[in-house]
């Protein structure tokens, strides 16, 4: 892809995320934080090219465990964002119709 | 340092590949996922079902990378057939494939674990603390691509003469001092990776004050250094320098010193905020991990990581921006920072002591039962204390005595946006029970009681009529409208974080509860059932 298609999208998913985020009712502010948390770990994509790519030389080597860290660090936010997040979200109940 | 000096005869063997359109296509459905998440959680009802999207949107990302970049070795042993026939071969490296898996179970049990185990008044500097994991990732990955270019496809082989490889020379390039190859990185790439890891450095070291703010083990205290506002500006310039340096000299000391830079930032950039406005800093640090992870989306091509990035940006920012609206504070201000300062005997008159009433839990049960209609407005007090369970089951009595009981929470309660909301939802609130500041303002005029507990700043009048006070502007309960106001508060020592005196306790109506929050309820729950 051409920087310019990238920046589109980048753009773009701006605005959606404008309109997207405004429609969240304020009671739900926190979870919105430990979602969105937990999505912009999509780094470890990042962190995974890194762990999983052949290592040239020392540096090569050095730039695999730097992303094997990465992927740690990510997954705790992933499992742990997500978890957080759903476990928020269970608690939130209308009134009991009796 | 040099990257990597490579004979030429070798280089086109590791030539990378580009991105499959299928894998493209994964990306970007990811993407759509996550907006999707997002989505969901305009409503409680709808709000489990996005969060499941975004689950399955990050398994896609992670299993198409993990399909696309399968770890392979070239050339592992040289002596298969395979390899003799066609030279440079790669063979899948299930090694380093166990390794990533290993990594993502470390990972995802650490991340479970805590997130079962964590209590629900922890989750500020649990966010806190996820931030700047966020931030961190995002800085080693800058730091990755930097050292295996190839890897990222963001590197290209430059034929240099010998005498420019001086200050990029790394072991073995005396050996090709005649014409040797260099790997380049490009130089737009070297701009999005060094804001890539500029953002995330300050993610991480300042989501790291914030979480030891939040979780009591530093001051709350803003800690002003002198001439802060010049030394910040200074590391600024000097980062956004330096990226722009590293374009055309990517020696090892560049990057090494715009990671230490944008590490000593953060720090500084949270350092002299208040306990009061971490609202606006969490979100801040929000929309910050965003942009780090949609910096890194542009070095990587990666739709799916500049989506998030521009989702999670663009979502930070719409919560500061609430949260300063909330406070009447600039954004600039709170980010200069000093708000909650020890109170400095401000303007105004000096304190003299005002006539005001003690109640007990018996009156304020008397009262409660008697009422109508009660509101009750909590605040960070209540977190602290804990007091949440007890206060629904003050209300549940209530309601049994036909009283309606309403819950009014104004958007910087507590310590980070819908804190309270999550409190409450914790302890059974039902959510139709619970109005935002502007749906329930125009009811004190008819409430009986309103029932104040562990806020301060966000009932005080001086907010509407007080132009000297540090709060004036700032959206507030009407609670004087109230015929009855109960104040559940520890002291009449303490005022709320602006260092404000509040008018609402000397108000002829007021009855001042003068109690830990979670005792006190309990008390009136016990009155209640008498």
């Amino acid at each position: 892809m051409d920087f310019i298609s990238i920046l589109s999208i980048f753009v773009l998913a701006c605005f959606v995320g404008y309109y997207v985020v405004w429609s969240v009712t304020p009671a739900l502010h926190t979870p919105l934080m430990a979602v969105t948390n937990a999505i912009s770990s999509v780094i470890v994509v990042g962190a995974l090219i890194a762990a999983a790519a052949s290592g040239l030389g020392a540096a090569g080597g050095v730039s695999k465990w730097l992303g094997l860290g990465a992927v740690v660090l990510a997954s705790v936010n992933i499992f742990g964002g997500f978890a957080v997040t759903a476990r928020m979200l269970a608690m939130y109940k209308k009134k009991e119709k009796k | 340092m040099v990257l990597q000096l490579l004979s030429a005869g070798a280089a086109g063997a590791v030539e990378h590949a580009a991105t499959p359109s299928w894998a493209m296509f994964a990306y970007l459905v990811s993407g759509v996922l996550f907006i999707l998440a997002l989505r969901g959680l305009s409503s409680p009802a709808t709000s489990r079902a996005g969060n499941r999207y975004g689950m399955i949107g990050m398994l896609i990302a992670v299993a198409t990378t993990l399909v696309t970049h399968f770890p392979a070795v070239v050339n592992p042993d040289g002596e298969t057939p395979a390899a003799i026939e066609h030279g440079l071969q790669t063979v899948p490296d299930f090694g380093s494939f166990g390794m990533i898996f290993a990594a993502i179970a470390i990972g995802g049990g650490i991340g479970f674990v805590i997130a079962r185990r964590i209590a629900m008044t922890a989750m500020p500097q649990l966010v806190a603390a996820f931030h700047s994991l966020v931030g961190m990732a995002a800085v080693l990955v800058g730091w990755a691509a930097y050292l295996n270019p190839q890897a990222f496809g963001i590197a290209e082989l430059t034929e240099v003469a010998g005498s420019e490889v001086s200050g990029l020379s790394a072991d073995g390039a005396s050996a090709f001092a005649s014409a040797a190859v260099v790997l380049k990185i490009h130089a737009q790439s070297c701009i999005e990776m060094g804001l890539g890891i500029a953002i995330g450095a300050i993610t991480f070291s300042g989501s790291i004050i914030a979480f030891l703010k939040l979780a009591g083990k530093m001051s709350g205290s803003p800690i002003m250094l002198p001439g802060r506002h010049v030394i910040n500006l200074g590391t600024i310039i000097a980062i956004l320098g330096l990226v722009g340096y590293f374009t055309m000299d990517q020696s090892l000391w560049v990057i090494g010193l715009i990671t230490l830079l944008a590490f000593i930032i953060g720090f500084l950039l949270i350092i002299p905020i208040g306990g009061a406005d971490m609202p606006v800093v969490v979100s801040m640090l929000n929309s910050y991990s965003g942009w780090a992870a949609a910096a890194m989306g542009f070095t990587l091509h990666n739709s799916a990581m500049i989506i998030t990035g521009a989702l999670v940006g663009s979502s930070g920012a719409i919560l500061s921006y609430i949260m300063c609206k909330a406070m009447n504070r600039s954004f600039i201000s709170v980010i200069a920072g000093g708000f909650g300062a020890a109170p400095e005997a401000s303007g105004g008159a000096p304190k003299e002591q005002r006539p005001w009433k003690r109640g007990s839990a018996e009156d304020a049960a008397f009262l409660m039962k008697e009422a109508e209609s009660v509101i009750i407005i909590p605040g960070y007090g209540m977190a602290v204390s804990q007091a949440q369970h007890a206060l629904r089951e003050m209300a549940d009595v209530l309601k049994k005595e036909g009283v309606s009981v309403k819950y009014a929470i104004h958007p910087v309660a507590g310590r980070m946006p819908g804190h309270m909301n999550v409190l409450l939802a914790e302890a059974n609130v039902p959510y139709d029970e619970v109005f935002e500041l502007e749906d329930i303002n125009s009811e004190f005029g008819q409430c009986d009681v309103a029932f104040i507990i562990g806020a301060n700043d966000v009932v005080n009048p001086a907010a509407k009529t007080d132009k000297s006070s540090p709060i004036y502007g700032m959206p507030v309960f009407d609670v004087d409208k109230a015929k009855t106001v109960m104040f559940v508060k520890r002291s009449m020592g303490g005022v709320g974080y602006s260092g404000v005196d509040n008018d609402v306790f000397y108000m002829d109506q007021t009855m001042m509860l003068l109690a830990d929050a979670k005792k006190m309820v309990e008390d009136i729950v016990k009155a209640l059932a008498h």
